[in-house]
């Protein structure tokens, strides 16, 4: 498994945020979480323009076997979303913490980030 | 791992696109411990299980076996089967893990005065050695040992070691399914794969499986469904009287209520699983999924659903619903892979 980001928040539902740019974050899942998923097969993106609470279901990562829903652990609007997870689901497997990134998030409440854990905290999380 | 049946089992080992691959391009080994074996011998075996059985044991001659299905007094299937003629009134039977005591206790239930019936499911490990390159497998672990012709069955020893080879398999691909002492399993398991298969968990047997359009019984084939709705009436003699026999004839005559059709998917969408509702174009609901998965060798969704069989004609437009969304999708002949 990958090392985790140390500059990234990270959710009990395997989310990663990025740091905010511009007052906009980018989402995905962990390493943790694609490894338990397996091959990834096709990702349910949400759509640009919708805009979600903390905690809502914003799309779908599944595997041969099994779908996972996708959870924001932040409140915003999806200003772009990784199209090119239609083609190449499997980048999620690849490189969950980059280039399978989900969707990109203009946070409405930017303090929500600080409830998250840090990678110290995820790591031990995940034991 | 998950619970199965009372056994512990691998979904994968690798990942399943990787041995599904395996399986279709050179050669994956399956652990089918969990099935169930019985013996059943003595004068009169043959009448009493052709009463039992849908498909007809006096086609069969010595080492060959067929698919059947054992069914309820209402036609339903209880469970699919193998069953091997070993000799006169001499058969072996390979059933589903999750009904060996169903199978057993219904059959005991129906059992005259003469033959035995012997439930040997804990003392076999099965190995089903699957895929293109499976005769040299074979050849590497049991040399000078000639493999049964399709449907075929050989009793022979390696070492003293009492073995059997069938030649059947649930992927639609060349292979044998292989039965030796449970505590010799791990030794044959690792030859095996030292002799070049990939070992292979329950994930790729379902999509390996689903792309054939082979029943999984539990999800494709119940109780309250008939062969003929399962459009297995291939390995139904109704010329024959068995168990169930009556509604089948009945509904050969009258039509069969629905039937079990195989979907793919016209347009990308995520992929069809277990429960998702089936629909026409128009919203009309037909039934749910019983089975689906994105199939790993023609890369879109597959599925099968019993519908009513007013709708189930080859060419049918449907839509599965997803999370709800309708991902088109149409009703095609099985099965999904033409070999």
């Amino acid at each position: 498994m990958s090392t985790i980001p140390s500059d990234f928040k990270y959710s009990a539902e395997h989310e990663w945020v990025s740091p905010a740019a511009d007052g906009v974050v980018t989402l995905g899942i962990t390493d943790f979480a694609q490894s338990e998923l397996g091959d990834v097969v096709y990702v349910d993106l949400p759509e640009v323009g919708n805009t979600y609470a903390a905690g809502d279901a914003i799309g779908a990562v599944e595997s041969v076997k099994a779908a996972s829903d996708v959870y924001t652990p932040v409140s915003g609007e999806v200003v772009e979303v990784n199209e090119e997870l239609g083609n190449e689901p499997g980048t999620v497997n690849k490189d969950a913490f980059g280039a399978g990134w989900i969707c990109k998030i203009k946070l409405s409440a930017p303090d929500e980030v600080d409830g998250l854990m840090d990678a110290t905290a995820y790591g031990e999380f995940c034991k | 791992m998950v619970a199965f049946a009372g056994w512990d089992m691998p979904v994968q080992y690798k990942g399943i696109l990787d041995e599904h691959r395996a399986v279709r391009e050179a050669c994956g080994v399956f652990d089918i411990s969990h099935m169930g074996q019985f013996h059943a011998h003595g004068e009169g075996t043959t009448a009493w299980l052709n009463g039992m059985f849908t498909n007809n044991l006096e086609k069969l001659i010595d080492g060959v076996g067929q698919y059947s299905m054992m069914l309820n007094e209402r036609g339903g299937v209880i469970d699919d089967l193998i069953i091997y003629r070993l000799g006169e009134d001499d058969y072996f039977i390979v059933v589903n893990a999750s009904m060996i005591d169903e199978d057993y206790a219904w059959l005991m239930a129906h059992k005259p005065e003469g033959p035995q019936l012997e439930n040997l499911s804990a003392e076999y490990v099965g190995l089903a050695v699957q895929g293109p390159k499976c005769e040299s497998v074979f050849e590497a672990v049991c040399p000078g040992v000639e493999l049964p012709a399709h449907n075929g069955i050989l009793r022979f020893k390696v070492d003293g070691e009492k073995l059997i080879v069938c030649r059947t398999g649930y992927t639609g691909e060349n292979g044998f399914e292989f039965f030796c002492a449970a505590q010799q399993g791990v030794k044959w398991f690792e030859r095996m794969i030292t002799a070049g298969a990939q070992p292979c968990g329950l994930g790729a047997r379902d999509s390996l499986r689903l792309e054939m359009c082979y029943s999984l019984n539990g999800s494709d084939l119940s109780p309250e469904k008939t062969p003929l709705e399962a459009g297995l009436s291939w390995c139904c003699d109704l010329t024959k009287d068995f168990v169930g026999v009556q509604t089948l004839r009945e509904q050969k005559a009258a039509g069969r209520p629905t039937a079990l059709v195989a979907i793919e998917y016209t347009e990308k969408g995520a992929p069809p699983r277990h429960g998702y509702e089936v629909q026409l174009r128009d919203g009309t609901p037909l039934g749910e999924l019983c089975s689906g998965v994105l199939s790993p060798t023609l890369g879109k969704g597959i599925a099968m659903a019993y519908v009513p069989a007013q709708h189930g004609k080859v060419g049918t437009e449907v839509q599965v619903v997803v999370r709800g969304k309708a991902v088109p999708a149409v009703i095609v002949k099985k099965p999904f892979l033409k070999k």
